[in-house]
């Protein structure tokens, strides 16, 4: 990123690794930054970030708000209602308003794949994916990479599984697609309802059943189900769920005996993990890729900046 | 009614009537309207007779569109009929059957006269209109096949919609069997269709885009070819696009049955990665398919299972298109490019001249019962003229008629539409 001074951050496939690990490296800091408690707060002094969620997401809207401010830049949060806005042309109408309001860093989530590269043609801010659809969520692949890398000190080489609806699933592809950049092999598990089509093509392994996909790995992505799956019959229910992917004891004992849990937020507890695993001190860092996130985001919006700074001279 | 033209002479030109086999340099002569003699020449020049020289292009029969979907009535805002006719006499196209499902849908008889009188008006186009197969191309029950066949539908079909109920399709085959017409099916399982954007693959699982398996289009083909079978009705597939469903369909021929299909430019000329970086002008019903389907196409264009090839005219506009990928409406424009596209096969190889011409004239015009896409004395002086070697490149905002919506943005093509005469009356060039 920091090479080809990349305009935008919407996907992670393309992205080569010298690009992803700067980007970590930069994080890295920016997490020891904030543990200490310091600020940058010159770096996106007189940046507008503007926050533009389709889609609700408390966690990852305040992660970006948190990193914009933490670095200096004005945050604005503009909350889309779902239900009646969610058509293009309004879409394409709210570029123009954000072209007239000069925005310099657009954070954008929407509920349709490509609506964030849809945007990108049309605005002159530096656009951020903070989940497209079912497509990518390149900040939070960002994110689990390091926290997977700080825990076990290398990407290359490690088996991680990523378990539960990958079909529907943006921070799966993602995952895919960073994990496997940096030399990680990537296994995917679940019902045959919830793998899409010809995803063994991206580079990863399948599993349908827990133990044997878990077998000797050294982290465990466990993904949100939404009840809609049920709704719509990819899965009969969610206790059927819990009892073939739910991650638990059980499960998990297949794994590494020092295998990261790792989760995306929010939770259905019961659903896709027991709570006695989320929570466990020993095996969560749940929290942490939380506090990674802000570190990630800081380090994504840092890097943005400095390349519309070099494209705008 | 406007004056009757002046004779037309017609030299320097190389003749092709693929229904007759005729691929010679000469000459033809139009008087009233239609040809009046053809051959190697020179001919008698008629008084007042204007003469065209087509310097060493192509003069074939006007080109006959067997799929396009029409704005009118209900969706002026995406194409009207001048629009639509100023682009099909861009593309050399002088006949076409529109599809009914507009709003209203075509499933009354007075509206089959008025699409034939709206493209008698145009004074450059014949637009053959097809009848709804279900009241409001709803897929419920049957329209009046009977008063619209003698109004002058020429087969019957709900345009993009498939026709999904087993029962439905086989009271239809059987019924317009006895009115001598076909039924024409956009063939996609229904059920396995709905809510897809992409086809089934590697490519639709990266994009994070809703998907439709390529089977969902051999398995209504399975079927209805079946329901054909059993109630001897003629049944047509429109823009085939699989191997698989090709293989069913070369099967079905072969057994004698009257089953027939055509395809479209996107099929045989694009693969699925057109929709790469989510570019929604590439979005079509159905959905672009991999490599192996298009090869597939191709192979079927040259050995027969294919009886003709159709723009697929689906106009939009920007707003239709500038959405998120999924939410965009499918479907492209494809009047304009419908001879470039079909030449970039002969070009390549993969067919001769006269197999391409024959599958966007003669064989369109037999299957809709039309008297048009022939080069013989008597017929109606529908003229395509094209130099089939002139470069051009298409871009989307630079095409002729409304629709801007190609797939094709950005592909260069050889051969050059540059003249269309609509009952001896030059119409384009």
């Amino acid at each position: 990123m920091s090479g080809s001074a990349r305009r935008h951050l919407l996907a992670i496939e393309g992205m080569q690794p010298p690009e992803i690990l700067s980007l970590l490296d930069l994080a890295e800091n920016y997490a020891l930054l904030n543990r200490s408690g310091k600020t940058q707060r010159d770096l996106l002094r007189g940046r507008t970030l503007i926050n533009l969620f389709f889609e609700d997401s408390t966690r990852t809207r305040t992660s970006f708000e948190l990193a914009g401010k933490r670095l200096g830049a004005d945050v604005i949060n503009m909350a889309v209602a779902t239900s009646s806005v969610n058509k293009g042309e309004t879409l394409l109408d709210t570029a123009a308003t954000l072209n007239a309001m000069h925005c310099d860093l657009l954070v954008v989530r929407h509920g349709q794949s490509g609506a964030p590269s849809l945007l990108a043609r049309k605005v002159d801010a530096a656009v951020i994916n903070a989940g497209d659809g079912t497509h990518e969520h390149p900040t939070q692949a960002l994110l689990d990479a390091l926290t997977i890398r700080r825990r076990k000190g290398r990407i290359a080489g490690l088996t991680v599984a990523i378990c539960g609806d990958i079909a529907h699933s943006r921070v799966a592809r993602s995952n895919i697609h960073l994990l496997g950049a940096l030399g990680a092999r990537v296994r995917v598990i679940g019902p045959p309802t919830l793998i899409p089509a010809e995803i063994g093509r991206l580079g990863v392994e399948v599993f349908h059943d827990m133990s044997a996909g878990l077998a000797g790995v050294d982290a465990v992505m466990a993904l949100r189900l939404q009840t809609e799956r049920m709704v719509r019959g990819l899965v009969p229910s969610a206790r059927e769920y819990f009892r073939f992917w739910g991650l638990d004891a059980d499960k998990l004992a297949a794994a590494r005996p020092d295998a990261l849990v790792m989760h995306p937020g929010p939770m259905n507890r019961g659903v896709e993990i027991d709570s006695a695993i989320a929570d466990d001190p020993a095996r969560s860092v749940i929290k942490e890729q939380v506090e990674m996130g802000v570190a990630v985001r800081m380090a994504v919006l840092d890097t943005l900046a400095r390349a519309a700074r070099r494209h705008a001279a | 009614m406007l004056p009757e033209p002046p004779p037309l002479v017609f030299t320097g030109v190389r003749l092709l009537d693929p229904a007759s086999g005729l691929d010679a340099p000469g000459e033809l002569l139009v008087r009233a309207g239609r040809i009046a003699d053809l051959g190697p020449g020179p001919h008698a020049r008629p008084d007042g007779a204007v003469v065209i020289d087509g310097a060493g292009g192509v003069l074939c029969p006007g080109l006959v569109d067997m799929r396009v979907a029409l704005g009118e009535p209900g969706f002026e805002y995406r194409e009207t009929l001048e629009s639509a006719a100023e682009a099909a006499a861009a593309g050399g196209i002088t006949t076409l059957a529109a599809l009914p499902d507009s709003r209203p849908a075509i499933d009354d008889p007075a509206l089959v006269h008025f699409l034939r009188m709206r493209g008698e008006a145009t004074g450059s186009l014949t637009v053959l209109p097809y009848g709804a197969l279900t009241r409001g191309c709803r897929g419920e029950e049957m329209a009046e096949l009977g008063l619209l066949r003698e109004a002058g539908a020429v087969a019957f079909t709900d345009g993009a919609r498939a026709i999904g109920p087993a029962r439905l399709m086989q009271r239809a085959l059987a019924y317009a069997r006895a009115l001598g017409a076909r039924i024409v099916q956009h063939p996609e399982e229904p059920s396995l269709a709905e809510g897809g954007a992409a086809t089934s693959g590697e490519l639709a699982t990266r994009l994070g885009l809703p998907a439709i398996p390529a089977c969902a289009e051999a398995m209504q083909v399975a079927r209805d070819i079946r329901l054909a079978e059993l109630t001897g009705g003629a049944l047509h597939f429109a823009h085939v696009s699989t191997g698989e469903a090709l293989d069913l369909i070369r099967a079905a021929k072969a057994r004698g049955l009257a089953v027939t299909c055509d395809t479209a430019p996107p099929y045989f000329d694009l693969n699925e990665t057109a929709i790469g970086d989510f570019r929604t002008y590439a979005k079509l019903s159905p959905p672009l398919r991999g490599e192996a389907d298009r090869l597939a196409v191709v192979a079927a264009l040259a050995d027969g299972t294919i009886d003709a090839i159709a723009s697929d005219h689906q106009p939009r506009d920007a707003d239709d298109k500038r959405l998120p990928f999924a939410q965009a409406a499918p479907g492209g424009a494809g009047l304009a490019t419908l001879l470039g596209v079909t030449l970039a096969q002969v070009h390549g190889g993969a067919l001769d001249l006269a197999r391409a011409l024959s599958l966007l004239t003669a064989a369109p015009a037999a299957l809709l019962g039309a008297e048009a896409g022939r080069l013989a004395r008597g017929a109606p002086a529908d003229l395509c003229l094209f130099a089939p070697d002139r470069a051009w490149r298409v871009a989307a905002g630079a095409l002729p008629g409304k629709a801007q919506n190609t797939p094709f943005d950005g592909r260069p093509l050889e051969g050059v539409v540059t003249g269309t005469w609509k009952a001896g009356r030059r119409v384009f060039g």
